[in-house]
């Protein structure tokens, strides 16, 4: 977009002009909303005014609409900014997105005040029933279960050890801080010190998310960091709760630290429990959803809404709800929706979270402007540095204890960028704005908390992504996961497990198999739909992989890179080749070329109706994928005029499988195995055709199709598919001598491909 | 393999702690577990290990044993299966799955890495010639998903070919067809397990041995 030397200005104006709008718009409401209430203005004007005046043609009713319309207006906003970053170039680059957002938000923040209005707040019934849980649950549904529960002993202590330290050594050093300061800090109390620490201590995870996503470190202290900023919602929601009570009543008794301990684990646990629930509900409920794909995601984010606000109910921790119902529910959910459906499902969170978060930085920027601030200067220099100070004496603490128990162990660098990632952000702000009123000292924990999250978002946000190019910090790797390290990593747990046996040793690997097991004989017996809870992990994988080389192969229009074009089967099997006559070839070229021809001609119009997406249409895609892949190679073949064999890397699915409207039979239609001793597949070198997928006819795909014995078998359609269908015949015949036989019947075919 | 254990010492643990590089208290919880498996007697057979339960439910269990009784694991040059291996083959091969230690260098860490690749590879090169072959490999993959309910043959071979052919064409790149890929060698074995970190996830605890409650299926 920056090449173009006449667009590009024009672009940013014209954005520039539309923020501008926004901003304006922004105001509007607030303006209106502030005009005193008098009936006979503006609102429902029509019906109060005075029977002389004139029937109104047009007005303004805003307060009809005025909170949709300023929370689309807010949502606007927010997008047009990120947009706005993306576009000028080296921004993005240098400084997070999240420190932008903050910097716009005080930017409205500071328009609005100019204007003489009360910037809206972040309050925290917005933040903890809206805003938050759209994060935490792409956080979970994502989350990298390997390296999370390979590192979960680690997490745990950080998340909790280190939490519980950082709010006590915080908390009294404060306390005596304020003691030695003396001046206006003498009233602080430690239980309001202890309450001030429990907020400002927890990492948090959209600041953690925000800037780490954009630096790409490495999955293990991605996974340390983001874990820990996940698992420490439980020790900040009973520790603040806590204070808040004690400090209420004044006195501390035995029995009420007992309490205390008691209610983090009922927190805690019972979060994750509560999640666990809904989680196999959800999974369960998947189970059935084979007729109505197109509600599926819905159940995915209204089970774990729900297990939020349940555990917000009774006081538990949510967020650990969250990602327990993520975690648990996903391998079973993805088993049984659609394709569409796990797209949809994906894309939704993003978005949510995406926008969730711009909001959030924003409102950040806005409170900040519009709240009451009372500043001190030694207490909240002292809360930045102790912060800085605690959580590096926490971690190189804790690091030293864990490395004796890691295979692993945590280098310095490690636990620098564990460290300096400890970021606060809007969780802590909107705890300590949860602060009722009675605390007098509420606006300078306020001053602070916000100095801090400042501090952490942008100076540790903007530095850190230098820092970690500076200590050569492992990135992650880019790369996808092959076939073969899927094959040899099962393979090596196998392995692994069997020394363990040997050395009689019950260690992580018989635990983990045992688990496994009792997943796959019980638990996916229960929550998977179909048969497909039989299927071991290689072969889902291996599906996997292929419907992702068709869908890129949709999307790019021609084979795709992953396809390694330059060999093929035959290098790895040398088998006698059958040497086809050039007469063959010539017709058999004829033939393809008239097919394309045909199938470029054919248009097929769908009617997508609210209720139902024809099931048929994946399979339409997928199959007609398939055909472009043979097309495409044949037609390679045909130029070159050589005879090569080719397999489709297909898995052919149970054909004996007893349910046919089972999602596995989808891949069937593609399942085209040319086995070399069958017939040799022709090919030609012509370039893919720009058809686009829909013009491509269905039937060629079908009678493509081989049964277990690798054979041709036409259909007899009864339809405009026949043309195509007869080509493909006369092509299988030319090319087999005994040419293929006739076996299933034409209906079998129909009810796979409409179920 | 001359001694009998009951001139098993310290000094002799000392000596296979400096060969195989495990601590004194490890050879002597294994050296327990060793007389376990094989009734006291001082050779370890295929039938011992044969006999475990636990490896029952483990698909690729025969592998495991002739890993053990590999010629190529146990430090010897040459190919072939022995029948009965002495407590220090047993240590030697399970040496492959101590972990790395901290403080050691990047030669030695690729040292130890390629080691436990090497035992990775011998594991699936079956007939020793040091190329696994595509029948190898779908054997290895056959085997693998052996345990998990009925698996077409065509399945297996899909996976396989799949396999082979990233592998062929991220270590070849460009082949004629008339070219013959024969098979994976050690080179391209490391290239393609390049990211699997084996040195950190192919390890056991060895020191976690309860030895009093340990089952051995006798």
């Amino acid at each position: 977009m920056s090449e173009l030397p006449y667009g590009f200005p024009c672009c940013r104006w014209s954005l520039h002009i539309i923020v501008l709008v926004v901003f304006v718009c922004n105001t509007l409401p607030i303006e209106a909303s502030a005009a005193p209430v008098n009936p006979s203005r503006e609102t429902d004007g029509s019906l109060e005014t005075n029977i002389t005046k004139a029937f109104p043609v047009i007005g303004i009713h805003y307060q009809h609409v005025r909170k949709p319309f300023e929370i689309a207006l807010w949502i606007l906003l927010a997008l047009l900014m990120k947009l706005g970053f993306h576009i000028l170039p080296h921004l993005s680059s240098v400084v997070p997105e999240s420190c932008l957002l903050i910097v716009v938000g005080l930017l409205v923040g500071g328009f609005i005040k100019v204007i003489g209005e009360n910037p809206p707040v972040l309050d925290d019934q917005l933040f903890f029933q809206y805003l938050l849980p759209p994060i935490i649950l792409d956080a979970g549904y994502f989350l990298p279960i390997r390296p999370f529960t390979e590192n979960m002993g680690t997490i745990l202590m950080f998340a909790v050890i280190g939490t519980l330290w950082n709010i006590f050594f915080m908390g009294g050093t404060l306390y005596a801080l304020c003691q030695i300061a003396s001046g206006e800090l003498i009233g602080i109390d430690l239980l309001a010190c202890l309450l001030f620490g429990s907020i400002i201590s927890a990492v948090d995870p959209v600041a953690v998310l925000a800037v780490f996503e954009e630096i790409h470190i490495n999955e293990l202290l991605h996974i340390l960091v983001f874990g820990e900023s996940l698992l420490n919602d439980a020790v900040t929601v009973v520790l603040y709760n806590l204070f808040d009570e004690f400090s209420m009543a004044g006195v501390v008794t035995v029995l009420d630290v007992f309490l205390g301990v008691v209610c983090f684990f009922v927190v805690s646990l019972g979060g994750v429990l509560v999640g666990v629930i809904f989680g196999f509900l959800a999974a369960f409920t998947s189970r059935f959803t084979s007729h109505t794909r197109v509600i599926e995601p819905l159940f995915v984010f209204l089970y774990s809404y729900m297990a939020y606000f349940f555990c917000e109910m009774f006081r538990l921790s949510g967020i650990m709800a969250l990602i327990a119902c993520g975690v648990v529910m996903r391998p079973y959910v993805e088993a049984n929706i659609s394709h569409k459906s796990h797209t949809t499902i994906k894309y939704f969170l993003k978005m949510w979270s995406s926008v969730s978060e711009t909001l959030i930085f924003i409102f950040l920027g806005v409170s900040t402007v519009a709240g009451p601030h009372a500043w001190n200067w030694t207490f909240v220099v002292g809360t930045v540095v102790l912060c800085l100070v605690s959580r590096v004496m926490g971690v190189i603490g804790l690091t030293f204890i864990i490395n004796k128990f890691r295979i692993l162990k945590l280098t310095k660098k490690d636990q620098f960028i564990v460290a300096y990632g400890g970021l606060r952000g809007a969780i802590a702000f909107s705890l300590g704005y949860l602060l009722s009123k009675r605390h007098k000292m509420r606006d300078l924990f306020l001053t602070a908390i916000i100095t801090v999250i400042f501090f952490t978002v942008f100076v540790q946000g903007m530095t850190i992504r230098p820092l970690v190019e500076l200590l050569a910090v492992k990135r992650k790797k880019e790369s996808k996961r092959s076939i073969n390290e899927e094959i040899h990593s099962e393979f090596l747990d196998h392995l692994l497990r069997g020394v363990e046996d040997v050395c009689g040793h019950y260690g992580h690997y018989h635990w983990k198999d045992k688990l496994s097991r009792f997943n796959t004989s019980y638990v996916k017996r229960w929550l998977i739909s179909g048969e497909n809870f039989k299927e071991p992990e290689l072969i889902a994988f291996y599906r996997k992989l292929e419907l992702k080389q068709a869908i890129m192969m949709v999307e790019s229009g021609q084979v795709s890179s992953s396809l390694p074009s330059t060999v093929s089967m035959q290098n790895i099997q040398p088998r006698a080749v059958p040497q086809v006559s050039k007469k063959q070839e010539e017709e058999i070229r004829r033939i393809l070329r008239s097919n394309l021809q045909n199938n470029k001609q054919r248009l097929r119009s769908r009617s997508y109706s609210r209720h139902t997406l024809f099931e048929a249409d994946e399979e339409d895609n997928i199959s007609e994928v398939r055909l472009r892949k043979t097309k495409i190679d044949l037609d390679r073949r045909v130029s070159v005029m050589e005879n090569r064999m080719s397999h489709y890397l297909t898995v052919p699915a149970n054909r004996e499988s007893p349910r046919m409207g089972v999602r596995r039979v989808r891949f069937e239609s593609d399942n085209q195995v040319f086995s070399t001793d069958s017939f040799p597949t022709v090919h030609s070198g012509k370039p893919s055709n720009s058809s686009t997928p829909d013009t491509v006819s269905l039937e060629a795909g079908v009678t493509m199709r081989s049964n277990l014995k690798t054979d041709i078998q036409p259909r007899g359609y009864a339809s405009d598919k026949q043309q195509g269908e007869l080509d493909y015949q006369r092509l299988a015949r030319c090319l087999s001598d005994p040419g293929p036989h006739n076996e299933k019947p034409e209906e079998e075919e129909d009810d796979i491909f409409m179920s | 393999m001359g001694t009998s254990y009951s001139a098993r010492t310290e000094h002799e643990f000392q000596d296979l702690s400096e060969r195989t590089r495990f601590s004194i208290d490890q050879i002597s919880n294994l050296n327990k577990r060793f007389k376990q498996l094989s009734n006291n007697k001082e050779t370890l057979s295929r039938e011992d290990l044969a006999s475990l339960p636990d490896l029952d439910n483990n698909p690729i269990r025969l592998q495991i044993i002739n890993a053990f009784f590999d010629k190529r694991n146990l430090g010897h040059n040459e190919v072939g299966i022995v029948q009965e291996i002495c407590f220090e083959e047993f240590l030697m091969v399970l040496s492959h799955f101590q972990p790395t230690r901290t403080g050691t260098t990047e030669d030695n860490n690729e040292k130890l890495r390629q080691e436990k690749l090497r035992f990775l590879f011998n594991m699936h090169d079956t007939d020793g010639n040091g190329i696994i072959t595509l029948d190898e490999y779908r054997q290895a993959v056959e085997e693998l998903l052996s345990k998990a309910g009925t698996i077409e043959p065509e399945t297996v071979k899909a996976i396989a070919d799949a396999a082979m052919l990233e592998v062929a064409s991220t270590t070849r790149g460009k082949m004629e067809p008339d070219e013959f890929y024969e098979g994976i060698t050690f080179e391209h074995f490391l290239q393609m397990l390049k990211t699997l970190d084996i040195e950190t996830t192919m390890h056991v605890r060895f020191l976690n041995l309860d030895t009093v409650n340990m089952r051995c299926g006798k």
